[in-house]
């Protein structure tokens, strides 16, 4: 996966989740999945297709879902709570669209889904051409994981095959 | 929290009459939690364009605010559809996919303005002012001592 796929979702995330928590945020750490995915909590998943394909998935365990949403709520939650699993697809979606604002101005275009829950315990694996990358982002109110696996598109492929031995 | 002087329609001085559009609950609740804060009041909710074109005919609000990905029908067809048949209405698109193409695809269609999630309530309420024009008031007594 290439850094002008990465980079967009990674300040998207950051500025995203520092707003809605109002609280500072860091990349802990970073890692490549060679398993296939397995579920930590409470995950929503966004499906990608056009240029740019796959998915996103945003990875919490439930009690820091519980926190995150009470604190973007302003009120406390139960961790049954439907809005708490509604709040987590929201900051996906969130995520996913102001970084798909910064790729389209870069010239992708594709379109996104709804977030959807993802609650199968696991997923497909990773495979040459949609290697997954998982993000951690810290919090004081504990670890957000963003798991990402995407891959351009043959015709996209094609495209910067082709502006490449044009020397664009 | 930030203080907003309420807005009202200048025609009665009644809150403005908000129609809420998002297929997340939670932004929908978040949504309204921002609009009570500028004094608005919320007349209806739905969760996908084609309940939005029901729940305006129903409760003919003064502002819509639509999100643009939602199933059964995107909210820039729906704010279409409304605007053809009610060419007085206001819609404000609420997305967090704010490229260009889709802000001028949602203006064309009838759309009046675009605010980017996730929303920040000083942007939202300029936006609305913006919008009401003349047919919204800015409540003089809580003006004098609030911000902005």
């Amino acid at each position: 996966m290439k850094m002008e796929l990465i980079q967009p979702l990674i300040n998207a995330a950051d500025a995203v989740l520092a707003q809605g928590l109002n609280l500072p945020i860091s990349v802990g750490s970073i890692s490549m999945e060679e398993e296939t995915y397995r579920r930590k909590g409470l995950a929503a998943l966004v499906w990608l297709t056009g240029d740019i394909e796959g998915r996103v998935i945003f990875d919490v365990d439930p009690q820091t879902a519980v926190k995150i949403a009470s604190r973007m709520a302003n009120a406390e939650m139960p961790e049954s709570d439907m809005l708490v699993r509604e709040t987590l697809c929201e900051l996906a979606n969130q995520v996913i669209g102001n970084a798909i604002t910064t790729l389209n101005d870069q010239g992708f275009h594709f379109r996104v889904h709804p977030p959807v829950l993802h609650t199968a315990e696991q997923g497909t694996g990773s495979s040459e051409d949609t290697e997954a990358i998982v993000f951690c982002f810290d919090t004081e109110m504990g670890s957000i994981f963003m798991n990402m696996a995407l891959r351009y598109t043959m015709k996209t492929a094609e495209k910067k095959g082709q502006a490449a031995k044009a020397g664009k | 929290m930030e203080q907003f002087a309420p807005v009202r329609r200048s025609k009665d001085g009644q809150p403005v009459r908000y129609l809420v559009v998002d297929d997340s609950v939670f932004a929908r609740k978040n949504l309204t939690r921002i609009l009570e804060q500028f004094g608005g009041l919320l007349a209806g909710e739905a969760g996908d364009g084609v309940a939005a074109i029901a729940e305006y005919e129903r409760v003919r609000p003064d502002i819509v605010l639509m999100d643009i990905t939602m199933p059964r029908m995107e909210g820039i067809e729906a704010a279409e559809k409304i605007v053809q048949q009610f060419p007085e209405a206001r819609i404000v698109m609420v997305s967090s996919v704010g490229y260009q193409e889709n802000i001028v695809a949602a203006l064309q269609r009838g759309a009046r303005h675009f605010v980017q999630k996730p929303v920040k309530p000083e942007v939202l309420y300029e936006v609305i002012k913006y919008v009401l024009g003349e047919d919204g008031a800015v409540a003089a007594a809580a003006a004098a001592g609030a911000q902005p």
